[in-house]
């Protein structure tokens, strides 16, 4: 834990100031606002601040600090992720004026389908429409030459600055306190002091670190280890063995909750979370003969083109916010395994919303942006609970067939009656909160139903046929 | 490849006058028209084109669709969950910022288009 003291109410360093001028903390006309990362949530939150402040007439000065060159291909300009930005988010964006261009969105995803070693089985979504993107963060792996497929984060970067933020390609090396405002600096500039300074650095970039300086009191999310591998291929390559489905894993592989590999333009990338997924983990999952059968042997050795191991949260932080600091994204809180980009939006847009109607207090986030974290928070506790039981399900074989059986069966059926699809849909794909999948397994007939195909599933006859 | 939404072809219905809705709708690229039949007539009461949303009345309202959308050439549509969008509305109000203004637009063009009617008469 960090002590980051001015939660919830400031105190230490900063407390005579604070007593003095509480009533100004808000944003007004020529306020400054320092966004370190400008990554999802630094350009999310940099983009709706300036939109609000834009309707409500507040003329505000936005840096955002971001080093990585988005624009250039290779894992030192990427932000490592498996790139689905979900159907919820494309919804949301597209409802907003946000729309994915083409350059970016390198697949539209209309449907996945689940591997087991019990079989396969593909679960289309219910409108036959492709309303999940498949992108890179950056401008592709190593080895990328020319870019074809522009960069998710640069084109989010590039909205917020064509709001009107300024990018600073700098990075941060420390912030302190200066007469009350959170100041930060970099090894090429003069020092900056903002009257609010929003923390989006991930949980990647050991960027966290500098907040300990600033003595205030918050817990940091936890995070465990992934992994991620982008294989080259030729797009035709691509198309056959996957098409424009996600293909998630269900195997009976300790500590591995979850592993997916997703088509893009010319690069599949392949996806695993889990409890500190290592390289023994990692090659018995490439070696199962599920993954075979979805992207054989000669599509993958040589044709890993670049790997990487980043962190996720598994725990949101706490307190993420005191006077004039606000955390957003994934060093706030996330969605636990899912829709991290969904989780930046919300929790950017929420602290942004504060900040402009609410103004930049611990007291104004405490009320108007921690519930949307703790809304998240407690969705990822029922979360964890649905991987727990997917997790012991995987174990037991029946479960495997039985819900390959109600699966297959439901394909036919009016999408309102394809219960075990929508809920695998909604888990494997973030589109849903875990509540709603909990609460749709609850429905009566769920679990008969379950039991049921499990108990024809394990006939001697159904054996024979399998 | 990098498309989201559904493709329509020229000439294909998205939504129809009459049926019950559930959804709204955001036009990914191309132009649809918005249109209704009136004594054997076809009456186009606008274009929309990328960007631009229609549908929305099926929101706010329990009423069935108020007009037929169909495609001007090819066309992308992005179909938007009304409980998806009002879950999320209820978090985030100012979400349906953008769809007030339009709508306000809306009735700013057909105020417009009355007081041209009313002239003409
Ligand atoms: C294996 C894996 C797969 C995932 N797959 C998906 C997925 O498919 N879909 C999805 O929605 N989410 C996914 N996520 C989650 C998603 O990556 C994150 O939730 C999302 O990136 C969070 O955005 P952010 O802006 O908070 O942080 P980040 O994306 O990490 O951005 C932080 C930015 O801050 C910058 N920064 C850090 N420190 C400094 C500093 N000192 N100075 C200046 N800049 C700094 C960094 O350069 C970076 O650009 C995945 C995560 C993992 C680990």
């Amino acid at each position: 834990m960090f002590r980051i003291a001015g939660w919830p109410y400031r105190r230490a360093r900063t407390s005579d100031w604070a007593a003095s001028a509480r009533g100004a903390l808000e944003l007004d006309s020529g306020s400054r606002v320092g966004v370190i990362g400008g990554g999802p949530a630094g350009s999310f939150f940099s983009y709706f601040l300036l939109e609000m402040a834009e309707r409500m007439g507040i003329e505000l000065k936005v840096d955002i600090y971001e080093s990585r060159d988005f624009g250039s291909p290779g894992p030192a300009n990427c932000n490592h992720c498996g790139g689905i930005v979900s159907e919820s988010l494309v919804q949301m964006l597209a409802t907003e004026g946000i729309l994915l261009p083409t350059e970016v969105v390198q697949r539209g995803i209309d449907s996945y389908v689940l591997h087991m070693d019990v079989g396969d089985v593909r679960i289309e979504t219910p409108l036959h429409e492709k309303r999940i993107a498949a992108v890179h963060r950056g401008s592709g792996p190593r080895g990328v030459t020319a870019v074809k497929w522009h960069s998710f984060d640069k084109f989010l970067l590039d909205l917020a600055v064509k709001s009107g933020a300024r990018h600073l390609r700098e990075r941060v090396r420390s912030v302190s306190w200066s007469e009350g405002r959170p100041r930060i600096s970099t090894k090429a500039g003069e020092p900056k002091s903002y009257d609010l300074m929003v923390a989006a650095m991930g949980v990647n970039s050991g960027g966290l670190k500098l907040l300990d300086e600033l003595g205030i009191e918050c817990e940091p999310p936890k995070t465990t280890t992934t992994h991620i591998s982008e294989f080259f291929l030729k797009p035709e390559v691509v198309e056959r063995y996957l098409g424009s489905a996600m293909h998630v894993f269900l195997l009976h592989i300790p500590n591995l909750e979850f592993a997916a590999l997703i088509p893009k333009g010319s690069h599949v990338t392949l996806v695993m979370l889990g409890r500190e997924i290592n390289k023994e983990l990692i090659q018995s999952f490439l070696d199962s003969p599920e993954v075979n059968r979805c992207l054989p042997q000669e599509c993958r050795g040589e044709h890993r083109v670049c790997s990487c191991s980043p962190r996720i949260n598994i725990r949101g932080a706490v307190r993420p916010f005191a006077d004039r600091v606000v955390f957003v994204g994934d060093c706030g809180m996330t969605r636990l395994y899912k829709d991290g980009i969904g989780a930046a939006y919300r929790t950017a847009k929420a602290a942004a919303t504060a900040a402009i109607f609410d103004g930049v207090s611990a007291e104004a986030f405490r009320r108007h942006y921690w519930p949307t974290c703790r809304a998240i928070g407690a969705d990822n506790r029922i979360g964890k609970l649905i991987f727990a039981a997917t997790q012991t399900m995987m174990k037991l074989r029946p479960a495997r067939r039985g819900v390959l059986r109600m699966v297959s069966g439901e394909q036919c059926k009016p999408p309102e009656r394809r219960r075990m699809s929508t809920v695998l849909w909604d888990v494997f794909t973030g589109s849903a909160p875990y509540k709603e999948v909990l609460l749709r397994t609850m429905r009566p007939g769920f679990v008969p139903h379950l039991l049921w195909d499990m108990a024809l599933a394990t006939r001697p006859t159904a054996k024979a046929d399998a | 490849m990098g498309e989201l939404g559904r493709l329509y072809k020229n000439g294909e219905c998205i939504v129809e006058l009459g049926e019950a809705g559930d959804c709204m709708f955001v036009v990914q690229s191309g132009t649809v028209e918005v249109v209704r039949q009136q004594g054997g007539q076809t009456i186009c009461l606008a274009k929309l084109a990328e960007g631009e949303f229609f549908g929305e009345m099926a929101l706010f309202e329990k009423e069935v669709r108020s007009a037929t959308v169909r495609a001007r050439g090819d066309v992308r549509v992005l179909t938007v969950d009304k409980k998806n969008l009002l879950r999320r509305i209820n978090e985030d109000p100012s979400l349906a910022f953008r769809m007030v203004q339009k709508m306000s637009k809306r009735i700013r063009d057909l105020n417009a288009e009355l007081v041209r009617m009313k002239l003409g008469q």
